[in-house]
C-alpha cells in the first residue's frame, strides 16, 4: 500500500513538471522491453455492496515501439501470463486460474496487441488493440499516460475498463461487476 | 373458504401445511444440493449453485421466522385420541428441536459466508445485497461455522428422517390422521 501511494505521487510530481512537455520524440523514440521489475499489471474488479476483488499479475512480457516520425505508428505488445495472477486468498487465486475464469491451463496466454497510437496530449496517448483471452478476440482501449523518461528508460501509467463478460468469464456477475478496471505501470528499458 | 387458512384445536390451516411442505422441500432440498455442490470438480458450476444454496438458505429462514410466528399465533391442533401418552410428552419437544434446527442450519449458514475471508456478498436470488452478520473474518471462524454448518446439517436431516419414519407409522402402521391432517385441513370430526 505504502509503495502504491508513493507510485501515484510519484506519477503525481512527474505530471506536474512541464519536463515532458519538452520530451522530443526523436528522443524518446525507439525500441523498449518491458522489465517487470519496475512494471506491474493491477486490476480490481467491483463488488455488489461495495468494495472490490483487487489482484495483480505477477508474469507477464512485452515491447513498446515509439515511432520516429509518426507516434501514430507507434505500438505497444502486451503478453500476461494468468497463472501467474494473485490477490492474496490462495482459493480466489485457484478460483481464478481454473475454467471458471482464466482456464490458465488450456489458455496460458492473454495477449495485448496495438493497432493504433493516438496522442492525447503532451503527455497522454489513447492505445487501441486487440485483446485476445480464452479464444476471443475484442478491440479495446486503454489511456497512457508518460510518466518517466531519463536514460534509456520510459514509463508509463496505463489505464483502462475491460468488460470479462465478452472473453467468456463473467462467472459471478452480478454479484461482481461485469467491469474489470486495469490500472498498470509499465516501465520499459531501450533495447 | 378464508377459514380454513388459520388452524383450529382439530386440524391444521392452508397456512401451516403450505409453510409445512415448502420448507420441507427445500430444507431436503438444500441438503441435497449442499452434498452436490462440495463434490463439483467444475470451480465456476459450484460457485453458482453456492449462490443458488446461499439464496435458498435465505428463503428458508425467512419462511421459518414467519412459520414460528404463525405457530405461536394459531391454535395448535390436539393429537389424535389414539397417540400413547409417552408420543404426546415427546411429540412437541420433537417439533421443538425441528424448529430449531430450521433456525440454526441458515444462520450457520449466513455466519459462515460472513466471516470468511473470502468476502463473497450474498445477493439472494440476485435481488439484493444481504448484509453480513457482524461477526469478525478469520480463517479459524470460518473452519468452525463450516464445521457447526456440517454437523447441523447431517443431524438435521437425521431428524427429519425420524420424522418421516413417524409420520409413516402413524399412516401406515397405526392408520391415523397424523399424516392426512398436513396434506389438507381435514374436517372436525376426524380427530379428537
Amino acid at each position: 500500500m505504502v509503495a502504491r501511494i508513493f507510485g501515484f505521487a510519484a506519477v503525481a510530481t512527474c505530471l506536474a513538471m512541464p519536463v515532458f512537455a519538452a520530451v522530443a520524440l526523436s528522443d524518446a523514440a525507439g525500441s523498449y522491453t518491458i522489465s517487470p521489475a519496475g512494471s506491474s499489471i493491477r486490476f480490481s474488479v467491483g463488488k455488489a455492496g461495495g468494495g472490490g476483488l483487487a489482484g495483480a499479475f505477477a508474469r507477464f512480457k512485452g515491447s513498446i515501439r515509439i515511432d520516429n516520425s509518426n507516434i501514430g505508428r507507434s505500438q505497444v505488445n502486451i503478453t500476461i501470463f494468468p497463472e501467474s495472477v494473485g490477490t492474496g486468498q490462495r482459493r480466489v487465486d485457484a478460483f481464478l486460474r481454473s475454467d471458471a475464469v482464466f482456464d490458465a491451463a488450456n489458455n496460458p496466454e492473454i495477449q495485448f496487441r496495438s493497432t493504433s497510437v493516438k496522442r492525447t496530449g503532451d503527455t497522454s496517448a489513447l492505445v487501441t488493440g486487440r485483446l485476445t483471452a480464452r479464444g476471443k478476440t475484442f478491440p479495446e482501449k486503454f489511456t497512457a499516460e508518460l510518466s518517466a523518461f531519463k536514460a534509456g528508460t520510459i514509463r508509463f501509467h496505463v489505464t483502462g475498463k475491460v468488460l470479462r463478460s465478452r472473453y467468456g468469464m463473467d462467472v459471478g456477475t452480478p454479484i461482481y461487476s461485469n467491469v474489470v478496471d486495469f490500472d498498470m505501470m509499465l516501465t520499459g528499458r531501450r533495447r | 373458504m378464508p377459514a380454513s387458512i388459520t388452524n383450529s384445536t382439530s386440524r391444521y390451516g392452508w397456512a401451516a401445511i403450505v409453510l409445512h411442505w415448502l420448507i420441507a422441500a427445500i430444507f431436503i432440498g438444500q441438503f441435497v444440493l449442499g452434498l452436490v455442490m462440495m463434490r463439483l470438480s467444475s470451480q465456476r458450476t459450484a460457485f453458482e449453485l453456492i449462490q443458488l444454496h446461499k439464496s435458498f438458505g435465505f428463503l428458508l429462514l425467512g419462511l421459518v421466522i414467519l412459520r414460528i410466528a404463525w405457530r405461536l399465533g394459531n391454535a395448535v391442533p390436539a393429537l389424535p385420541r389414539s397417540v400413547e401418552p409417552f408420543e404426546r410428552r415427546v411429540a412437541p419437544l420433537v417439533h421443538f428441536v425441528l424448529y430449531g434446527f430450521q433456525l440454526a442450519l441458515p444462520l450457520s449458514g449466513w455466519a459462515l459466508v460472513s466471516v470468511s475471508m473470502l468476502e463473497i456478498p450474498s445477493m439472494p436470488f440476485n435481488l439484493f445485497v444481504m448484509p453480513d452478520l457482524p461477526l469478525a473474518e478469520s480463517d479459524p471462524a470460518e473452519s468452525f461455522w463450516t464445521s457447526a454448518h456440517w454437523y447441523l446439517a447431517y443431524a438435521g436431516i437425521g431428524l427429519v428422517a425420524l420424522h418421516i419414519a413417524a409420520a409413516l407409522r402413524h399412516h401406515f402402521w397405526l392408520k391415523d390422521a397424523v399424516l392426512t391432517r398436513m396434506i389438507a385441513p381435514s374436517s372436525d370430526h376426524n380427530t379428537e
